[in-house]
């Protein structure tokens, strides 16, 4: 049996030029009166992809979600499912399903009744219905609640309730609306798991929204990271952790350090960039910035190693300052240091030994350095 | 809920709310008519207001209607105020369930019935029927309405506000007086208004238990009524509902500049 | 020593001010119980069991002027012997007289099917207020109340105009040609079905509108997720979730409805039987106190259950605001 993990890997259909999209947004704007909820937006997404849908609260994630759904139409543009035009056709004859963000579970009805709600409107056979139901109960592991009402259930119950409910009508898409937004850290992760091991099975098409950016990037094959109604980057969790599109992007999602400044040199093998903050910087990593070009130089916090001495090694570019704070996170520990024209870097360290042999504290001279790989050059 | 109107929902609400409002304005408009068919327009006069403030018995109604409804009103929002409290604060006291069926089951009796039975203990009483028995009568079928509006709101106040107070060194009275009752003022102001409309407008349970001289205006507008209809009751009833809408747009207003100007301290406040 | 002697004042302080605080809020919760718990019962509770004596007293003696009935001047043995004086004569009167079994049959008819029409009136106007943009409920809202602060002989009234035979709906019928003879509404049951369906609405669409505005709209949205049409999900999702709504109006106007004066005797005409009418007449025409309040005492009895429903439903609300 492949595991998880070897499935995933090749599964890569944005990189396969032959390939067809599942869903296309193409040119879609969505208006409500004068404010504009998503501009202009273009966006493929393929069979069978986990894709995540990543932004700040009215940024018009959920608005694409309830386009797809059926709940509003766009303003002007087309979306299409697996080759057919969207428009026009209403929210009870699309093949898609959704969770619902509050579940939307409804409250005079059983659980059973809720996951047959989908299947009677299809007008399947009682006998069918009562099997399917039984499967779904058994999928979500919820045999013994069948008969329970909503308000009886715990949050994490209703949650799986809410998901055997969208997926028993087996859609061709399942949308998730903030799938895991009502749950605790701990059961949200675990969650998680479930959801995506589910997805396997089913081998259904997930598009998940969420602000959650963790949840995206271990759940979903693809995450597009949207703000103010446009797309600013679609690529892999990775990418969109260690190449970043924009500042915007770089800032977003996880921590990091920005050093603003210009490119005073470009060659093959990378830049050099003159940093505001004083430091001078050489990477490696330099897209398509030209030489005079103002740019930012991302660097994410565990790349960059805080030392109380000089770094040994001569390609590291470092910089000389003073232990401004220190954050404890047990796992890890993250310095705060200063640099000499005030500019503050966030480097952390991993504590993999109980006791280290190099106490930094308040106050005292450290060294930041990373190596010319660590970081990327934004012109966005 | 939340989703855009379909014609259907548009249609639904004017057209109820035109069969709510189409007969008051056409009562307002015919009010105004020189002719004295209250179906034929005859030209625009005010003539019927004049004959009615000339009509003494009229206005003597409308006086021993104002005084009762001042009276039965305030004595019903203290009572009435009382059992919300009772209801909202004690929840366990012998005979609560009598208690709360008895504040309850007012606001469904029917009139005629409560009319009834307060003649009769009246009568057994030995009280003569007048003034003091509508103004009784009037107080303990308003204070259920009371009741029930104050609750309301004491159901939603947080407690933890007279815990903060007390905590601070209140008395449990100055409690109340300083915490309590400001705050749910605006519930009580309200059961006020509506004991005091409830009270404007009740014909059956006044016919029952009011007396000679103490006849109240709908009474007197109800025999004249049942002679037929002339112009001055509908004068008559234009003022009353002059009256009554004014004060009820009046209150809402006031609420309603409170709560934006409250907003907008909290909106300022908030930006330093 | 000082020190002892300070702890001690200091205790002795504590449990004077305690003691104090805890007789003020005693006294303070046996007010506040006991001075509106009397009122009712000697205003409201006591009356009803005054009826319910009256009723099984002999007609002579309650006849005006007033013998008094509940004599307790006599101590408890007077009281006892006046018991064996009571009679369920007036109860057989009601039972002989087909007169009175109509009444209520009627009065229990009409008050149902006007219900009903309040019901296909309000429903829509409920669930159209409650779709409204939330900027403009509290308008509408003040709007469904606003009527129900004017006078309600007022409003009864302000349909005599309209539906007599030459009334302003007649003339508007005839103008416009749909009709050619008058119609006849006014002393008709229709005139009491407008009348009481006109009456008695904010009653019936406050409740409805209550229980579809906290509706979690998404639930229809889901309901169409699920593949179902519009109209199919207002029957399986939004109507049975505002039934404790529909319950609550229906009560609200069939209880008053029931034993409703005004309305049938202003618009239902002389030959309109309707219990409220009967017992008015009883008293003030023929001025027959104990067969009033038999009248009375069987029409409470008639709608004992739907005051407990109501009562029950009140409760449940309470219970759920909490």
């Amino acid at each position: 049996m492949q595991s998880l993990g070897s499935i995933r890997r090749d599964f890569a259909p944005w990189n396969d030029q032959a390939a067809k999209p599942y869903i296309v947004f193409d040119q879609v704007t969505k208006r409500f009166g004068d404010f504009t909820a998503v501009n202009n937006l273009s966006l493929s997404i393929y069979e069978r992809e986990f894709f995540a849908l990543l932004g700040a609260s009215g940024c018009g994630k959920s608005t694409l979600l309830r386009m797809l759904a059926g709940f509003e139409e766009p303003t002007s543009g087309r979306i299409l499912l697996d080759g057919q035009d969207l428009r026009g056709i209403p929210p009870y004859r699309r093949p898609v399903n959704m969770m619902f963000q509050s579940y939307a579970l409804f409250p005079h009805m059983s659980v059973e009744a809720n996951i047959a709600f989908g299947l009677k409107q299809e007008g399947m056979e009682a006998s069918k219905i009562a099997e399917r139901v039984a499967e779904m109960l058994k999928l979500v592991k919820l045999e013994q609640f069948a008969k329970r009402k909503p308000h009886q259930l715990s949050g994490g119950q209703r949650q799986r309730v809410a998901l055997a409910r969208s997926v028993a009508k087996r859609p061709k898409v399942l949308l998730l609306d903030e799938p895991l937004g009502a749950l605790d850290k701990k059961l949200r992760e675990e969650t998680q798991f479930e959801l995506m091991d589910l997805q396997q099975k089913l081998g259904l098409t997930f598009v998940v929204v969420t602000h959650d950016q963790e949840e995206a990037m271990t759940m979903a094959d693809r995450i597009a990271i949207i703000d103010k109604g446009e797309v600013m980057q679609v690529a892999t969790p990775a990418e969109v952790y260690e190449a970043p599109g924009s500042r915007f992007v770089a800032n977003f999602v996880g921590n990091v350090n920005m050093f603003e400044g210009t490119v005073t040199a470009r060659d093959a093998s990378g830049a050099s960039i003159d940093g505001d903050s004083g430091i001078s910087i050489r990477t490696e990593n330099a897209g398509d910035a030209q030489a005079g070009a103002k740019i930012a130089y991302a660097v994410r916090p565990e790349k960059i190693k805080v030392s109380s001495r000089p770094p040994m090694d001569i390609d590291s570019n470092a910089a000389e300052g003073e232990v401004y704070d220190i954050a404890y996170f047990g796992d890890m520990t993250v310095y705060y240091v200063k640099l000499g024209n005030g500019l503050v870097v966030k480097a952390a360290s991993l504590n993999s030994a109980r006791l280290t042999d190099d106490p930094l504290t308040w106050n005292d001279r450290a060294w930041i350095s990373f190596k010319p790989d660590s970081g990327v050059v934004l012109t966005r | 809920m939340n989703a855009s109107l379909s014609r259907f929902n548009i249609a639904s609400i004017v057209l109820g709310f035109a069969f709510l409002y189409l007969p008051i304005v056409l009562l307002i408009v015919f009010s105004f008519n020189e002719s004295k068919l209250v179906t034929v327009w005859g030209g625009f006069s005010t003539k019927w207001y004049v004959a009615m403030f000339q009509n003494r018995g009229l206005m003597d109604a409308a006086w021993v209607t104002a005084r009762v409804a001042f009276i039965s009103a305030t004595v019903a929002t203290v009572l009435g105020t009382m059992a919300a409290l009772a209801l909202t604060r004690y929840t366990r006291f012998r005979g609560r369930l009598l208690f709360s069926g008895m504040v309850f089951a007012p606001l469904v009796m029917p009139e005629v019935i409560t009319g009834l039975s307060l003649l009769l203990l009246f009568v057994s009483m030995g009280l003569d029927r007048g003034f003091l028995t509508v103004t009784l009568a009037h107080i303990t079928f308003t204070m259920c309405f009371v009741a029930v509006v104050v609750q309301s709101r004491l159901v939603t106040f947080d407690r933890s506000l007279e815990e903060a107070a007390m905590d601070l060194g209140a008395t449990p009275v100055t409690t109340f007086f300083q915490v309590t009752l400001p705050v749910i003022l605006p519930a009580i102001i309200s059961g006020w208004m509506l004991a005091f409309t409830l009270s404007l407008d009740d014909l059956v349970i006044a016919s029952f238990t009011s007396g000679p001289g103490a006849t109240t205006l709908p009474m007197k507008i109800y025999s004249q009524v049942r002679l037929g209809v002339t112009p001055e009751i509908n004068a008559v009833c234009t003022l009353l509902i002059a009256v009554v809408t004014v004060g009820v747009i009046a209150a809402a207003i006031v609420n309603k500049r409170r709560e934006v100007q409250r907003q907008r301290d909290e909106h300022a406040a908030q930006r330093g | 020593m000082s020190n002892a002697a300070f702890s001690q004042s200091a205790s002795h302080a504590g449990t004077d001010t305690g003691l104090g605080t805890r007789i003020v809020r005693a006294v303070a919760a046996r007010l506040v119980i006991a001075v509106p718990y009397i009122w009712l019962l000697l205003f409201f509770l006591i009356p009803f069991v005054i009826v319910f004596k009256i009723s099984l007293s002999q007609t002579a003696i309650a006849m005006p002027p007033y013998v008094p009935v509940l004599d307790f001047s006599e101590g408890v043995g007077g009281f006892l012997a006046s018991l064996r004086e009571f009679s369920i004569d007036n109860y057989l009167w009601l039972t002989e007289d087909a007169l009175y079994f109509n009444a209520y049959v009627s009065s229990l008819t009409i008050a149902g099917i006007s219900t009903i029409l309040t019901l296909l009136v309000g429903y829509p106007i409920a669930y159209g207020m409650a779709r409204a943009p939330a900027s403009l409920r509290p308008i509408l809202l003040m709007l469904v109340i606003l009527p129900f602060w004017t006078s309600f002989l007022i409003r009864v009234y302000a349909w005599i105009g309209i539906l007599k035979p030459e009334g302003l709906l007649n003339q508007l019928l005839l103008t416009i040609g749909v009709i050619d003879q008058p119609l006849i509404i006014m002393n008709t049951h229709t005139a009491i079905f407008i009348g009481i369906v006109y009456s008695y609405l904010p009653f019936m669409v406050l409740p409805l509108y209550s229980a579809l505005e906290k509706m979690d709209y998404s639930l229809i949205e889901a309901a169409q997720d699920l593949g179902c049409p519009p109209t199919s999900a207002f029957w399986k999702i939004t109507f049975p979730l505002s039934l404790p709504g529909v319950v609550a109006g229906c009560l609200l106007v069939f209880i008053p409805a029931v034993g409703e004066f005004v309305i049938p005797d202003l618009l239902g005409g002389s030959q309109t039987l309707m219990i409220g009418k009967t017992l008015w007449n009883e008293f003030f025409a023929n001025r027959d106190w104990p067969v009033s309040s038999a009248v009375a005492v069987i029409l409470l009895l008639l709608l004992v259950v739907p005051i407990v429903l109501f009562q029950n439903a009140q409760a449940r609300a309470q219970e759920q605001g909490r």
